[in-house]
């Protein structure tokens, strides 16, 4: 089992894309520290005999006919869109 | 029927015999409630939106013979109802509009019935308390200084406050039941992939499940019987057919057999709960059920295993809260990495931000084993205990929340004090059984009376079984006809 010191908010939150302002850092870091002590107790279950279940009905390869119907017009696609122009939505210049 | 007035505190069978009858019509329905919202809203908070002109205009076209013809339902603001905002409780999501359906609305509307009003809620259904929400903080019509519960705080504090009929919630690890039970209303979560999340915004895929929020047993299982069933939309919706939830109420509980978990006897059970839940316990055993002790052993692990896989999938699903397709953008963004991040950081609110951290942490290298997939393999334990205990038992009793409503304010600085709000609840997500919340009485604190709620687990799709042991309790009570005073 990891330790629960070991989280370092400013890094994970680069990985999720995702700003904090110094004192959330500073204040998840606390908080989460405290979350993860308390999750340690996890690491007491014996599981190596168990798979590990992503959902509790098993079901697998759900499929339907791949056929076209009604849907979404562009205008309603785009009815959302932060900054639109032409049916298209414009984003913030990837390459420079 | 006397008085207009008087309408929005009727159940939902009550309303329909009386549209039915035509004693009343579905546009008196709407502009009674109408006043009874704008009479109780101000004190509650319970709607971030509510568009009375287009429900008007569907009460116009309205055929009252059918299943819920004309009846209103309120829809908690995560499930998408077109030409609605759908802001999910979320600043990042402020100005949305719904371009379609949810399936579950399509449903409900093909019912007869009228969505009404978008209902207020943790940002992202993530919170006990609905104090989550980015807009406004929801109000325990019980004691206005008390918090609903959540994420379904909104739904609950409108049927509470006779303000809706019925609403929908939505549940990922107690989001109805623990606000049905704060709130002193009916809440059932039914079987992961019994009710189609097509047009739900997903917070934990492998979780989340729409439900209904009532007054009373009956009406909850006339909304289920509308909504329930396979979507082509939904790939984790199940094929099995859908019964009469309405055909098993009524029936007795002779050789019902109750399981009572010891695990479930925890500290921090506040006395109140427990004696309420004891004498429930002794009524349901008095209408002929028959008390089993059942183990579940892992019932400990459960907060850990939720937090976990519930915040892994979020960190993955709320990627989609870029900027780009819908939803707020940072302005000026200088590349795109500042983009996302000065969006995401500046649209979402501080629980959704610290739960996508620790989603992304479980989930991230190095950690994913000891974490994630360790919580994976105790969620399959967990399950395993639940279809060990239905081998001896028919359904599971035990209080809904180990609490009554707490006061607003006290747990926000306390994020870990506020998961432990779930301890009865969320195993039955993990396990994908359903459960319902059913008022069992009042707790006394500082002069206020607070609702209790007494929850009843089923095996996964034997929702009828747990209406029936429901519906019977509550009809052998009084609890349900107690109205708070506002």
């Amino acid at each position: 089992m990891a330790k629960s010191t070991d989280l370092d908010v400013g890094y994970v939150s680069k990985l999720a894309r995702l700003n904090l302002s110094d004192e959330e850092t500073k204040l998840f870091q606390k908080q989460l520290a405290d979350v993860l002590k308390y999750a340690e107790k996890l690491g007491e279950v014996d599981v190596s005999h168990v798979e590990a279940a992503a959902h509790a009905v098993p079901m697998f390869n759900v499929f339907r006919e791949d056929k076209p119907c009604d849907w979404f017009t562009a205008d309603d696609a785009l009815s959302n869109a932060p900054h639109k122009a032409n049916q298209l939505f414009i984003v913030t210049k990837v390459v420079e | 029927m006397s008085k207009a007035s008087d309408l929005p505190a009727l159940t939902i069978a009550d309303l329909q015999s009386l549209l039915r009858k035509k004693e009343i019509s579905p546009r008196e329905v709407i502009e009674s409630l109408r006043a009874r919202i704008e009479k109780v809203e101000p004190k509650i908070d319970a709607y971030l939106s509510i568009d009375f002109d287009a429900a008007l205009k569907e009460a116009e076209k309205i055929d009252v013979d059918l299943p819920l013809g004309g009846v209103p339902i309120a829809v908690k603001d995560i499930i998408n109802v077109k030409g609605q905002p759908c802001t999910c409780g979320s600043k990042i999501l402020g100005n949305y509009r719904s371009p379609y359906d949810a399936t579950v609305v399509q449903r409900l509307r093909a019912a007869g019935a009228i969505p009404l009003g978008k209902t207020n809620m943790d940002e992202f259904a993530m919170g006990s308390s609905t104090e989550n929400s980015s807009f406004k903080v929801a109000h325990n019509p019980w004691d206005l200084s008390r918090v609903p519960g959540g994420s379904s705080g909104g739904s609950a504090a409108a049927v509470a406050a006779d303000a809706a009929f019925g609403a929908l919630g939505t549940d990922t690890g107690g989001s109805i039941r623990q606000p049905a039970a704060l709130s002193g209303v009916v809440g059932l979560k039914p079987s992961y992939g019994r009710v189609s999340r097509f047009g739900l915004t997903a917070f934990a895929s492998s979780l989340d499940q729409v439900g209904p929020l009532t007054k009373t047993v009956r009406d909850a299982a006339m909304i289920m019987n509308a909504m329930a069933g396979h979507d082509r939309h939904d790939s984790t919706s199940l094929p099995d057919p859908v019964p009469d939830y309405t055909t098993n109420l009524g029936r007795d509980l002779k050789g019902v057999r109750l399981g009572i978990p010891k695990e479930f006897r925890v500290e921090g059970l506040d006395p109140q709960v427990k004696s309420a839940v004891n004498a429930a316990i002794k009524q349901l055993e008095s209408l002929g059920g028959q008390i089993v002790d059942v183990n579940l052993p892992n019932t400990d692990y459960g907060i850990t295993v939720y937090y976990f896989l519930a915040t892994a999938e979020a960190s993955a699903n709320l990627a989609r809260f870029d900027g780009v397709r819908y939803g707020y953008r940072a302005k000026d963004a200088k590349s795109l990495l500042d983009h996302y991040g000065r969006t995401r950081g500046e649209g979402f609110g501080q629980e959704v931000k610290r739960r996508i951290i620790l989603g992304t942490y479980v989930l991230s290298s190095g950690y994913y084993d000891a974490y994630y997939v360790r919580a994976q393999k105790v969620r399959e334990l967990i399950r395993r205990d639940f279809v060990k205990a239905f081998e001896k038992c028919d359904v599971i009793v035990s209080p809904t929340s180990p609490e009554p409503a707490f006061k607003l304010g006290e747990r926000t600085a306390d994020p870990l004090a506020m998961y432990l709000a779930d301890i009865f609840t969320n195993t039955g997500n993990l396990a994908g059984i359903c459960g319902i919340s059913v008022p069992c009485g009042f707790a006394k604190m500082n002069g206020s009376q607070l609702p209790i709620g007494l929850q009843i687990l089923g095996k996964a799709l034997d929702e009828a079984r747990i209406f029936q042991i429901a519906h019977a309790y509550e009809q052998s009570t009084d609890w349900h006809k107690a109205k708070p005073k506002i």
